[in-house]
């Protein structure tokens, strides 16, 4: 039980775990994606229910087996997608959300990307699996918040590989 | 982050009704005892350097023989042979590092799977001297496996470090069997025990166990932080791993500090005086809390092993579905302090490698919590303790929902 750091969280962070916005299971979500491996410990599930005429964001909630700031991220990311078209909130960055939770500390910066990352899967998933006319502001290339995720979930085996005795 | 956010974030925070601390293994006071034995040392007496020839040097030195006996009787040694450090991670550092510079030819270093970090970061950081670390695999409950033991001992093993209990999930590990192995191969390869955790909880006698060397802690009984003893068997001529003056201490180049000896020598007294009964106590705690949160919660699984197998002081469980961190800061704002083995704990994002040792998955080892019991604890602490955590636990499994792990 050693390798220990302090995790001075940002009063914000307390406060989300506390009282989580939007937190649950959507059912008439028209779209969900989850980001994460359960090695790491570290998983989201965003839901988005989306107007196809306006393409934009109904409502937005999440599910979260992680940590405080996990929680924290996934909670403040909904919030900022409140109501936004879907080319504004694949625009939200991790440093938005971290911003916003009075700075993640360091080790925990992936918690935000891995939620960002979620988001852009689902809206991916959204132009792939929903609506098949793919928008031109949407990249081919995955972006560094989904490479976050991507890498995040292959985190686990990396580092078993380097930490196994 | 600045120190302004930090009271912010513990004004958010809050306190509960009542707090239950069962985290000793990161942290503890001392006994109130302990204290008043500490407190003339700060004030008016023992400030001399013992080493010195004067008055005050004489009377620090008195004491210090007296008190220094009293420790070392607690685990039936000689005073001569027990060094006083600083941490149980120097002792383990000491015994390790200082083995390696008795014996220059052998470069195999035994130790088990589930062995402290300050036993395994210790010996890996020896690999640019070509020393080799070579892990004994534990059974499910964290038990070393004594046949690999045997198969794995060779001309090149240096030394065997095996601590007395596990610090993480409370297994008793069969250190004299695995000393009486190691020696009928081999006289010469050194037998270290980690016996930290095991300090004051079962009785160790380090003279019958004809082991080479042992780490105690105060820390561990209650006394101050900052001392703990190394056990040096007679006849090995261990070194400091650090340069200093002469002092009166051999492996601690440093002066000696009464108020700190005074204090660990005031624990063992109550800690030994009180051996059976502090053991009841914890033991009766130990198996109302362990078997309480499993009656009361669905889906909890017991970290190592139970009944006497297992410290009387330990409790380590799974909450399936929780993340433990996340379980730690929850129990926290209810007043309940443990700590988890969880990879959001611990720097390098990966769980507590005693549970991946012992074939947790990672989603058990994630929902890991470990508590401890000392004297100090209370049947009231308990009670609160199983009336709270179910709702501790519903509420972070409430959070996780419908995601499979």
């Amino acid at each position: 039980m050693s390798s220990r750091i302090p995790l001075p969280y940002a009063p914000r962070v307390l406060e989300l775990f506390r009282n989580p916005q939007n937190l649950g299971h959507m059912k008439d979500a028209t779209v969900s994606a989850t980001a994460g491996s359960p090695a790491c410990g570290d998983i989201i599930i965003i839901y988005l229910k989306i107007n196809d005429e306006t393409e934009s964001v109904i409502k937005s909630s999440f599910e979260s087996y992680g940590c405080a700031s996990n929680i924290a991220s996934a909670s403040q990311l909904t919030i900022l997608i409140g109501k936004l078209t879907l080319k504004e909130a694949w625009e939200i960055t991790w440093k938005q959300v971290s911003d916003k939770l009075g700075k993640l500390p360091k080790i925990k910066t992936h918690c935000g990307s891995l939620a960002v990352g979620g988001l852009r899967r689902a809206i991916r998933k959204y132009y792939s699996e929903v609506n098949k006319k793919k928008p031109d502001w949407l990249p081919e290339e995955i972006t560094k918040d989904e490479k976050h995720a991507l890498e995040e979930e292959a985190l686990a085996e990396k580092m078993k590989k380097k930490y196994v005795l | 982050m600045e120190m302004k956010s930090v009271k912010e974030l513990l004004e958010v925070h809050g306190k509960a009704e009542k707090d239950c601390y069962f985290d000793w293994e990161n942290g503890s006071i001392v006994d109130v005892e302990v204290f008043n034995a500490m407190k003339p040392f700060f004030l008016e007496k023992g400030y001399g350097n013992p080493a010195i020839t004067h008055r005050i040097g004489w009377e620090s030195y008195e004491f210090y023989g007296i008190e220094k006996e009293k420790i070392a009787n607690s685990i039936n040694a000689d005073s001569v042979n027990l060094a006083l450090t600083f941490s149980s991670t120097e002792s383990n550092n000491i015994a390790v590092i200082g083995t390696t510079r008795l014996d220059k030819k052998r470069k195999k270093i035994l130790v088990s799977s589930v062995e402290h970090l300050s036993v395994i970061h210790a010996v890996k950081a020896l690999y640019d001297q070509g020393i080799k670390i070579e892990t004994i695999p534990v059974s499910h409950n964290g038990v070393v496996n004594l046949d690999i033991l045997q198969e794995k001992l060779d001309e090149n093993t240096l030394m065997v470090s095996l601590q007395s209990i596990n610090h993480e999930i409370g297994t008793i590990q069969p250190v004299k069997e695995a000393i009486e192995i190691v020696k009928d191969k081999d006289e010469d390869i050194y037998f270290h025990t980690d016996a930290s955790a095991a300090y004051g909880r079962i009785p160790l006698d380090f003279l019958d166990l004809n082991v080479d060397f042992g780490t105690i802690s105060s820390q561990k009984i209650l006394g101050p932080k900052s001392i703990a003893g190394l056990y040096v068997k007679d006849g090995i001529k261990l070194k400091s791993i650090y340069e200093g003056q002469l002092s009166v201490e051999i492996l601690s180049p440093d002066v000696e500090y009464m108020p700190l000896l005074a204090g660990f020598a005031k624990a063992v007294e109550i800690q030994f005086n009180k051996f059976k009964e502090i053991n009841e106590h914890t033991l009766k705690l130990r198996d109302k809390l362990m078997y309480g949160l499993q009656t009361t919660i669905p889906r909890v699984e017991i970290n190592g092993p139970e009944g006497h197998h297992r410290a009387p002081d330990n409790v380590n469980v799974s909450f399936l579905g929780c993340e433990g961190e996340a379980l730690t800061l929850e129990s926290s704002m209810s007043g309940i302090f443990a700590s988890s083995g969880s990879a959001c704990t611990s720097r390098i994002l990966m769980p507590s490698h005693i549970l991946t040792a012992i074939g947790r998955k990672p989603e058990e080892a994630h929902g890991s919590f470990l508590m401890k019991l000392t004297r100090l604890n209370t049947e009231e602490e308990v009670n609160y303790t199983l009336e709270t955590l179910p709702k501790v636990i519903n509420r972070i499994r409430s959070i996780t929902g419908g995601i499979e792990l």
